[in-house]
C-alpha cells in the first residue's frame, strides 16, 4: 500500500518537475516536529497559479501546521519548501505575506471589537502626511474596503461596525477579500467552512473559485471531500501527520477521496462487523463499496 | 471603539454610505463610546458635589480638584494605552519615584545640573518600561508576575540606594542647584488664569490625553494596540509588529512616570524613597473606570482622562463637603465597580446588535 502511494506521488511530481520555476511553491519531503511530536512527515505538494490545491484529513493529521509553515508561523525541520523553485524558510508571517502569501485562519485573524475597515487594513494601513504628522488615510481606507468587498460580491451595510458583528462566512469572505487586495499570489484557508451551515459554505467556496480566477494559488484545507472535490485541482490527503496521497482531480473521484479519507481498512472492518450483526444490507453494500473504491484507486 | 466618532472629512459623499444603514443619531453615536459610562458618572458626580459642598463650584476648588486630577491622569494616559494593549503594570507607583530619586542622586551625588539628573531619570524610565516589555515578551508570563515583580524590586531599590547614596529615607535637597528654579518652573509651576492659579501639570496632562487620542485613532500604531489588545496572534499573522509595539507601550508608561516623577521631585527639593506603593492601583482605576477592558482591545485616552476626573472629584469634593476622607476609599471601591459592569454593557452593545 505504502509503495503504490510513494510511487503515484513520485509521478505526480515528475510530471511537474519540467516546469518546477512555475510552480508557486514546491514541498518535497517537508516534515516538522514539535519537541518530540511528530506533526508532519514526508509531505509533497505543488501550488500553481490559478489552481486550487486541496489538502485533506482528519483532525490532527497535521493540516494546520503544513499550513503554518507556509504562511511563517512555524519552520519546517526536514525537507525543501520552494517559493518559485528556491528553497526557503519563511522566518515570520510578515516575511510570508511579503513573499505574497497570505493565510486565512481557522480561528480567523481578525479582531473582533475593531470595525470592519480596520480590520482590511490591519497590519498594512494606509497613512497620509509625513514625519510626526503621518495619520490614517481613514476615508481612502473605508472606501476601498467597501469597493473591494462588492467587487467580492459581498454587500455589507457598513464597513464601520465591528467585524464580530458579521455571520463567520461573512468574516472569512472579508479575509479572503483582503488576501486579494494585498496582491497575495498564495492564499490559504485553514477549514473556512467548518463553523459553518450548508448556505455560508456555499458563499465561501463561490470566493475560493474567484480568487482562483484571479490568478492566486489556493490552499483549501478541509476535511470534507465534499467541499474539496468541486473546487479542487489536486488532493493532498494527509493522516497522522504523513501524506497518504496526492492526486490530480483527473484521477480521482468523489466518492474515493472519502473512501481514502475514511481509510480503506476502517471501512473493511465496519463491512465485517455489519456483515456479522446481519439485517443491515444497504449500509453493508456501502461501506464494501468504500472499502474497494478505497484499493482500486 | 475609535471608529464610531465620525470624522469630520465625511462631507463628502463616499462609497462607505448606504442606504441600508439608518443615519445614527448622536445618542447611538454617543452610546457605543467606551467612555460614555464614565462620563456620565463625572456628571453625576459633579452635580452632586455641586449641590452638597458648593464651595466646589469657585474656580479655585475646580484648578484643585483639575491638580489632583492631573497627577493620577498624567500616569493613566499610559496606563490606558497599555491597558488597551492588553497588559497592564503595577509597577507604575514606584517606578514614579524611581525616576525622581535617580534625578535628584544623580545630579547630588556628581554635583552636576539638575536637567543631567533629568535626562539620567528619563533612561531610566523608559529602561524600566523596555525591562518589564521584554521580559514579559521573552518568558511569556502574564503581566501580572512580570510588573509585580518589578514593583517589589523597584521598591527595594528605591529605599536601598537612597540610603546607600544619601543616608537617608529620603533624598537630600537638590533646591540650590543649578537648573532647580529653571526645572521648577517647567515641571511645578502654576499658570495664572483670570486670577486663578492652575498647575502646570494640568495643561501637560491635557497635552498627554489629546496626543495619546491621536496616536490611538490617527495613526497605524493606534491601530496595531487595539489589535494586540483585542486579538495578539491575529494581529501577528497579519504583520502587525506584536513584539515592538508591547515594548513600545511599556516604555510609554514608563515617560509618563518619567513627567509625574520629575512634578513629584521640583513641587518639593527632594523625593520620600518609600512613596507610590499602592498609587499604581489608581491609575488602574482611573483607566477602568473610563471604560477601558481589563481584557484589552476596548478603551481610549479620554476615558482614562474622565476616570481620572472622577478621582480628582471625589478626593477633593469630599473634603470641601466637610466628610470625613476616610469614606474616599470606599468611594473610589464603589465607582469602580458600577464602571466595571457598565463597561461590559458597552462592550456587549458593541460587539452585538446594531
Ligand atoms: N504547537 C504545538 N505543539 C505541540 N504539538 C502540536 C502543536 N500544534 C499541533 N500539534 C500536534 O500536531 C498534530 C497535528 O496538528 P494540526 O496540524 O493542528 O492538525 P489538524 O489541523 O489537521 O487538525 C496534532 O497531534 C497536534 O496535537
Ligand atoms: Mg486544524
Amino acid at each position: 500500500m505504502k509503495t503504490r502511494k510513494n510511487k503515484k506521488t513520485e509521478e505526480l511530481l515528475e510530471k511537474l518537475e519540467p516546469k518546477t520555476s512555475d510552480n508557486l511553491l514546491t514541498f518535497k519531503g517537508v516534515g516538522k516536529h514539535y519537541g518530540s511530536i511528530i506533526a508532519l512527515r514526508d509531505v509533497d505538494m505543488v501550488v500553481d497559479p490559478g489552481k486550487v490545491t486541496c489538502v485533506l484529513g482528519d483532525n490532527g493529521a497535521g493540516k494546520s501546521t503544513l499550513i503554518k509553515i507556509i504562511a511563517g508561523l512555524h519552520q519546517h525541520d526536514e525537507g525543501e519548501f520552494m517559493l518559485h523553485g528556491s528553497a526557503i524558510k519563511l522566518k515570520s508571517p510578515r516575511v510570508a505575506l511579503d513573499a505574497g502569501i497570505a493565510a486565512v485562519y481557522q480561528d480567523l485573524a481578525v479582531v473582533p471589537l475593531m470595525p470592519i475597515w480596520r480590520n482590511f487594513f490591519l497590519g498594512s494601513e494606509l497613512t497620509t502626511g509625513v514625519g510626526p504628522f503621518k495619520k490614517l488615510d481613514v476615508q481612502k481606507m473605508k472606501d476601498i474596503t467597501k469597493q473591494e468587498l462588492s467587487d467580492m460580491g459581498i454587500d455589507l451595510r457598513d464597513v464601520e461596525q465591528p467585524i464580530g458583528q458579521l455571520s463567520g462566512g461573512e468574516r472569512q469572505c472579508v479575509a479572503i477579500a483582503r488576501a486579494v487586495y494585498f496582491g497575495a499570489k498564495v492564499l490559504i484557508l485553514d477549514e473556512p467552512t467548518a463553523a459553518l451551515g450548508v448556505k455560508q459554505s456555499g458563499v465561501v467556496l463561490r470566493y475560493i473559485l474567484q480568487a482562483r480566477d484571479r490568478g492566486l494559488g489556493v490552499i483549501f484545507i478541509t476535511h470534507n471531500p465534499h467541499h474539496a472535490y468541486p473546487v479542487g485541482d489536486s488532493f493532498l490527503l494527509l493522516k497522522r501527520g504523513r501524506s497518504i496521497g496526492y492526486y490530480s482531480k483527473s484521477e480521482i473521484t468523489v466518492g474515493e477521496l472519502t473512501a481514502q479519507m475514511a481509510g480503506g481498512a476502517e471501512l473493511a472492518e465496519l463491512a465485517h462487523e455489519l456483515e456479522q450483526l446481519g439485517g443491515h444490507d444497504e449500509e453493508l453494500s456501502e461501506a464494501e463499496a468504500g472499502a474497494t473504491s478505497q484499493t482500486t484507486a | 471603539m475609535s471608529s464610531i466618532t465620525a470624522s469630520p472629512s465625511h462631507k463628502k459623499k463616499s462609497a462607505t454610505t448606504d442606504e441600508r444603514v439608518g443615519k445614527k443619531s448622536t445618542l447611538s453615536i454617543l452610546l457605543g463610546r467606551p467612555e460614555i459610562g464614565a462620563l456620565v458618572g463625572a456628571v453625576a458626580l459633579f452635580i452632586f458635589f455641586a449641590i452638597v459642598a458648593p464651595v466646589f463650584l469657585s474656580p479655585a476648588s475646580l484648578a484643585t480638584v483639575l491638580y489632583g486630577a492631573s497627577t493620577i491622569g498624567i500616569m493613566a494616559v499610559g496606563v490606558s494605552l497599555l491597558m488597551i494593549g492588553g497588559e497592564f503594570d503595577l509597577s507604575t507607583g514606584v517606578a514614579v519615584i524611581s525616576s525622581a530619586l535617580s534625578a535628584s542622586l544623580v545630579s547630588w551625588y556628581f554635583g552636576l545640573n539638575v536637567w543631567v539628573g533629568i535626562v539620567v531619570a528619563l533612561l531610566v524610565s523608559m529602561l524600566i518600561g523596555f525591562i518589564n516589555g521584554i521580559i514579559l515578551i521573552k518568558t511569556k508570563l502574564p503581566s501580572f508576575i512580570v510588573t509585580l515583580a518589578s514593583f517589589l524590586m523597584l521598591t527595594g531599590l528605591n529605599l536601598g540606594l537612597t540610603r546607600a547614596i544619601g543616608g537617608s529615607v529620603s533624598s537630600p535637597s537638590i533646591a540650590n542647584m543649578e537648573g532647580f528654579q529653571s526645572a521648577k518652573a517647567v515641571f511645578a509651576s502654576s499658570v495664572n488664569i483670570g486670577g486663578i492659579e492652575v498647575k502646570v501639570t494640568v495643561f501637560i496632562w491635557l497635552a498627554m490625553v489629546l496626543i495619546a487620542s491621536w496616536i490611538l485613532l490617527r495613526t497605524k500604531v493606534g491601530n496595531w494596540i487595539f489589535a494586540i489588545g483585542g486579538d495578539e496572534k491575529a494581529a501577528r499573522a497579519v504583520g502587525v509588529p506584536v513584539v515592538r509595539t508591547k515594548i513600545g507601550l511599556f516604555m510609554a508608561v514608563g515617560f509618563c512616570g518619567w513627567v509625574l516623577g520629575m512634578h513629584n521631585l521640583f513641587a518639593f527639593d527632594s523625593v520620600q524613597s518609600g512613596e507610590g506603593i499602592g498609587n499604581e492601583f489608581l491609575y488602574i482605576i482611573a483607566a477602568v473606570i473610563g471604560g477601558c477592558l481589563l481584557t484589552g482591545g476596548y478603551g481610549s485616552a479620554i476615558g482614562g482622562a474622565i476616570g481620572a476626573f472622577i478621582f480628582g472629584m471625589a478626593n477633593k469634593g469630599i473634603v470641601y463637603a466637610e466628610w470625613n476622607p476616610d469614606w474616599f476609599k470606599f468611594f473610589l471601591g464603589l465607582m469602580l465597580l458600577l464602571a466595571t459592569v457598565v463597561n461590559i454593557v458597552v462592550k456587549k452593545r458593541a460587539e452585538s446588535s446594531k
